[in-house]
């Protein structure tokens, strides 16, 4: 499917190559402005890499191209204010406490001897409310439990306010109400406009998006939307057929197919 | 909820300067008898027991005492800068001037420019000393670099943790070796290796202090994007930090830091470590302040023991880097037993 509307992200002819091996061959993807995709894919399929490489922190053959800008030809501040990113599994200072690490997602907006001002300070509660993570602002992240800290992780993505959005992983350690909770988050920001690429082991939250792009051995091997069922159709053959795409109550979902039979 | 002792970073670092000028103001007591030397703290306020003895007491304070304690201070002040800014940029609670191998290398430094100033650490022209705090930024900057080389990058704590162990070793050889070879040079590097702050005059002071100003300055400067460092290389580089650049400006400043403490007052072991780390208890943390806080801590903690070193065993002195050695090894055996029960560094 040819995406409807104005690209945010286009990737033509990527490849990455870390530490000697291709990780990615000749990638190419289009990510509609205001749409949600998610990368699916088995593990090892290169789909971190693929987010990594969008928000431009990776050495990339190929092109790159931010609302139609070469990513890499971006000066630096510019490119995080327009895009946030959130890696798996992120380092976090277990030293400072779950407001200053949300407020780091300002750092974009910031010079050398500039402060904080009444802005950031808004935008950083905004992002830790909206991650019902305003209540314990003060506390340490070392002290925090493995989905609190992810819920700060988001707050400090989503503070950063960039119109695209690149998140690998952002369920990992959430309890169900919390994911819930992401999922309308996500509705509401891309109903806004903004675009959210993300990456979603839990294949079942991952058909809530609107697009997917499925990947293979480091290759994308279809783009579609979540609805489509040629979609689903390439997503089951990654799996190797060991999941099915049903729906149920109106809402898609994945279930494990046992090889038992 | 960690509660703070002091939960205003101003706060504690009045508490820290007003600490600190007591202290120095009491090692001016410190003569040879233990701490009742009330004269001499008098020579400094321009009051003299007896016209005789103000010219030989004046002398004694302001040429020996004063400079050596100011320069315990800055040596401190220049670790604990040092340590703060090793543990921000290695993201490693753990990292500290010592730990990664500079140390040794400032100190191979100076054994080899000692070689070329024919062994005196004692009556040298400050343009010596200053070739000698030259010669140990080189060699620390040397040790981090090759730490880092060996471990192949700094994002793994283990690894960089051992390469320092391992360079430290390498280099610490090294100066034995030519120790070995000049022989002459065994009574200044003795001094030298177990750390004091007797040969430290007024141009140690200025060099040192020439040293801490940037550094701490350049700390300020950068504060916030220092936290943005612990938040993992790939998401300091998606906020738009320069990471590689910073990396190393951080990395020379650290060296230089080290490099001009180790070359004036030789080897001094934990103070880089303790000094961010009793300040991270203390007060909540933010690099811009941490910083500064963590350098004012390591001049307290020094010039406290180099105090105590001094007294102790009067008129005798013990050499203040075996003392701190001590301390500060209890300090970290107490704290990887804490980290030990409670599964995790706080």
């Amino acid at each position: 499917m040819k995406p409807i509307g104005p690209i945010a992200l286009q990737v033509t002819g990527l490849h990455v190559a870390l530490s000697g091996t291709t990780v990615l061959h000749d990638v190419n993807a289009s990510i509609a402005r205001g749409r949600w995709v998610s990368i699916l894919g088995p593990n090892g399929a290169g789909k971190s890499t693929l987010l990594a490489a969008m928000a431009g922190l990776l050495p990339v053959q190929g092109r790159i191209e931010l609302e139609g800008e070469e990513l890499h030809a971006m000066p630096a501040a510019r490119r995080a204010r327009q895009l946030a990113w959130m890696g798996q599994s992120e380092a976090v200072g277990d030293d400072l406490s779950a407001w200053d690490v949300t407020l780091l997602g300002r750092l974009p907006h910031q010079t050398w001897f500039s402060g904080l001002d009444a802005a950031d300070k808004a935008h950083a509660e905004q992002a830790l409310r909206s991650m019902q993570a305003w209540q314990w602002r003060e506390r340490y992240v070392g002290t925090l439990s493995g989905g609190e800290r992810q819920r700060v992780l988001l707050a400090r993505a989503l503070a950063v306010q960039a119109p695209v959005l690149l998140l690998d992983e952002p369920l990992a350690s959430l309890d169900p109400p919390h994911q819930a909770d992401w999922l309308d988050l996500m509705r509401t920001l891309v109903d806004a406009g903004a675009t959210v690429v993300s990456v979603l082991h839990e294949i079942s939250m991952a058909l809530q998006s609107d697009d997917m792009l499925v990947m293979q051995q480091g290759r994308v091997i279809h783009q579609g939307a979540c609805t489509d069922a040629l979609s689903h159709r390439a997503l089951e053959s990654v799996f190797d057929d060991r999941i099915q795409v049903r729906t149920v109550d109106g809402q898609l979902v994945a279930l494990p197919r046992s090889a038992r039979r | 909820m960690r509660d703070y002792v002091y939960q205003r970073p101003l706060v504690l670092g009045l508490l820290l300067c007003l600490a600190t000028a007591s202290l120095l103001l009491t090692s001016m007591l410190a003569g040879s008898n233990g701490l009742d030397d009330w004269h001499g703290l008098g020579t400094l306020f321009g009051l003299a027991p007896t016209e005789a003895d103000s010219g030989m007491l004046a002398q004694i304070v302001w040429q020996i005492r004063m400079p050596r304690s100011l320069g315990a201070w800055l040596a401190g002040a220049l670790l604990g800068l040092a340590g703060a800014l090793s543990q921000a940029v290695f993201r490693n609670p753990l990292a500290d001037p010592y730990l990664l191998g500079s140390a040794s290398g400032a100190s191979l430094g100076v054994c080899l420019a000692l070689v070329g100033l024919d062994g005196s650490l004692i009556d040298i022209h400050w343009l010596a000393r200053l070739g000698l705090t030259g010669a140990a930024f080189a060699g620390a900057m040397l040790a981090v670099v090759m730490t880092a080389a060996l471990a192949s990058g700094v994002a793994q704590t283990l690894r960089l943790l051992l390469a320092g162990v391992v360079v430290a070793v390498v280099l610490g050889a090294a100066t034995s070796l030519l120790l070995q070879m000049y022989p002459h040079l065994l009574q200044s590097m003795q001094g030298f290796m177990l750390g004091s702050t007797a040969f430290v005059g007024w141009d140690s002071c200025a060099l040192m202090l020439a040293a801490l100003l940037p550094g701490l300055a350049l700390a300020m400067v950068l504060g916030r994007w220092l936290d943005g460092l612990a938040l993992g290389e790939q998401t300091a580089a998606s906020l738009g930090l320069p990471v590689r650049p910073m990396r190393w400006v951080l990395i020379i400043t650290l060296a230089l830091a080290t490099g001009a403490a180790v070359a004036h007052t030789g080897l001094i072991a934990f103070v880089g470590l303790a000094a961010p780390h009793i300040t991270r208890r203390m007060v909540r943390w933010g690099s811009r302040h941490g910083v500064l806080l963590a350098s004012l801590m390591g001049g307290l903690l020094l010039v406290a023991a180099d105090l105590l070193a001094r007294l102790l065993i009067a008129p005798r002195e013990l050499p203040v880097g075996v003392f701190t050695a001590l301390i500060g090894g209890a300090y970290l055996l107490w704290l990887m037993r804490r980290h030990q029960q409670s599964g995790g560094m706080s």
